[in-house]
């Protein structure tokens, strides 16, 4: 399938959202608010729930699922307090040692005025540099769209999943064409360069596996994430927390090392 | 230092192209008169030079390369740089970026967007990384991210302290996905290095956004800046069209981040060696050292 098409069913307005996911994978769920400094970001739904028998905690990207919610959500697209708000949880999950799920979707952090007063670049850099060390599993996946640095904010996991017709991209296609070749109607072009396709991803190892999706039917999903995360994390469970994170750092530290971009 | 352009005839096309460009009154050579984009006077290039590259008269700081940088910073001959041939590939074969890399090979005299290495700033030994502006804008790709990798990872093994300067528009996107991975690899050299009781000092320069503010430039236990830096995550033109509306005056520059607290301190060019002198000082950096780090 073409680039562009995943693109469109991944902002698709009918699709799930983050809060649907919870709804289908967790029970006994329990929302969770605040940063603890400045105030809750609706844009990040964050709490507890029960992945089978294991509690775990729960990070969440929410674009909102009708317009009243949408602007309510700020259309998933987080202030600094979100993203503080997130790291906040996950301090707690390691406190209490339960696995950590996110689940990415969102067009990119939130580009305003209160946005960069509060320190957006800060609040990412320190959840990038925190989550790398975090000493209980993190399992990341993409289920619509992975907008740059602030998708990569929830990104710093032991594994990373997309669905099949999820994108991540290092800027939107849009932004791409209009900056490279100040041409907008070169979305689709930009699309197929970015490589932001959950197989192109695979293929650059950005990303460890893909869920399938089925005729707009998410209950197959549900099942294989279900199974699939609670099998990740016995499996990493099992490791002490200096391997865990030792590993994590290997999985991000491969990408571009010296060996593969050659060209010496 | 000799102005260095002075005498020096361009080596291609490129290069004289950029220059015709650079002219801003065609009476005056470029080389021998620069205006203040600030106050729009005119100095002496010696002037400037001799003053680290700011203007005498409203204090505007020019943009300066990497190696000037270092020559500011560093007592003379003891960097020693690391890796500097490491060029760029085009995995994605990203359309146009051959052609790119090479005509910012040409431009900057540099094979990639950041030096890395070691020096000595009062005898005190540091890691070090400066970003080069001059080379696709001090972007992020998969070298420039391994570099700053590298030369934490050095300076962990090495127990020395890490000083950086940054200027860069963001991750670069003609490396797609593998350019924004580099976030995440960087900050987690930084957390290793940090996690060791190992100082990091930033000093971040005009513009520093995007990738590179949402990771390593904001990660530095002190953070500097030099006066009137752009230092954002999204620049003012994303959020004007964003937000559909002006901005106000002074937004996102060094000074607006002190009032809100995301950096340290502003330090102009002319006392940074001072300060940085001074900061290794408070945290025991030793004088001295040999070449393998130890003491």
């Amino acid at each position: 399938m073409e680039a562009y098409k995943r693109v469109a069913l991944a902002r698709k307005k009918t699709r799930p959202t983050g809060q649907d996911f919870i709804d289908n994978l967790f029970t006994d769920f329990i929302e969770l608010h605040g940063d603890r400094c400045f105030g809750d970001d609706p844009a990040v739904i964050t709490g507890l729930g029960q992945l089978m028998d294991m509690p775990v905690t729960v990070i969440a990207q929410e674009r909102g699922q009708n317009t009243k919610s949408r602007v309510k959500r700020n259309f998933g697209s987080a202030h600094p307090e979100g993203y503080r708000k997130a790291l906040r949880q996950m301090k707690l999950a390691e406190k209490f040692n339960r696995p950590i799920v996110c689940l990415i979707d969102t067009s990119g952090a939130f580009c305003g005025i209160g946005a960069e007063e509060r320190g957006q670049g800060l609040a990412i850099a320190t959840n990038l540099m925190e989550m790398m060390s975090l000493t209980v599993p993190i399992l990341s996946v993409v289920i619509g769209e992975g907008g740059s640095g602030g998708a990569l904010a929830l990104g710093v996991a032991d594994e990373v999943w997309m669905l099949e017709n999820a994108i991540y991209s290092v800027i939107s296609p849009e932004g791409c064409a209009s900056i490279l070749w100040k041409d907008a109607s070169k979305t689709k072009d930009a699309a197929n360069c970015l490589k932001l396709t959950a197989h192109d991803l695979l293929e650059l190892q950005v990303i460890d596996k893909i869920i399938s999706e089925n005729h707009r039917d998410f209950k197959n999903v549900y099942r294989e994430l279900k199974i699939g995360l609670y099998k990740s994390f016995k499996k990493n469970q099992t490791l002490d927390s200096d391997q865990l994170t030792i590993n994590r750092y290997q999985r991000f530290r491969k990408y571009g090392a010296i060996e593969s971009i050659a060209k010496l | 230092m000799l102005s260095k352009g002075l005498f020096k005839k361009p080596k291609n096309e490129l290069e004289a192209q950029h220059r015709n460009k650079r002219k801003t009154d065609p009476a005056i050579p470029s080389e021998l008169c620069r205006s203040c984009p600030s106050c729009k006077q005119l100095s002496f290039t010696s002037d400037l030079e001799n003053n680290f590259h700011v203007c005498p008269k409203c204090g505007h700081h020019f943009r300066i390369n990497a190696r000037q940088r270092l020559n500011m910073i560093i007592d003379q001959d003891t960097f020693v740089e690391q890796y500097h041939d490491l060029s760029s590939n085009n995995r994605l074969e990203f359309p146009g970026y051959d052609e790119k890399l090479e005509q910012a090979t040409l431009f900057s005299h540099e094979s990639e967007g950041v030096i890395i290495g070691t020096g000595k700033i009062d005898n005190r030994k540091v890691a070090l990384f400066v970003m080069e502006a001059t080379f696709m804008m001090g972007s992020m790709g998969q070298v420039v991210g391994e570099k700053i990798t590298l030369i934490f990872e050095y300076a962990l093994k090495h127990q020395l302290p890490v000083i950086g300067y940054t200027v860069s528009g963001g991750a670069r996107m003609q490396e797609g996905m593998l350019a924004l991975m580099q976030m995440a690899k960087t900050s987690g050299a930084v957390k290793r290095h940090s996690d060791a009781g190992l100082l990091y000092l930033t000093v971040l320069t005009d513009p520093t956004t995007g990738g590179v503010t949402a990771s390593f430039a904001m990660e530095g236990d002190i953070i500097l800046a030099e006066p009137e830096a752009l230092i954002a995550f999204a620049g003012p033109r994303v959020i004007e069209q964003t937000i559909r509306q002006r901005l106000p005056k002074g937004f996102q520059r060094a000074e607006f981040l002190l009032e809100k607290g995301f950096v340290d301190a502003i330090v102009p060019r002319s006392t940074q060696k001072e300060t940085l002198t001074q900061l290794l000082t408070l945290h025991g950096i030793p004088k001295g050292g040999d070449q393998n780090g130890s003491i």
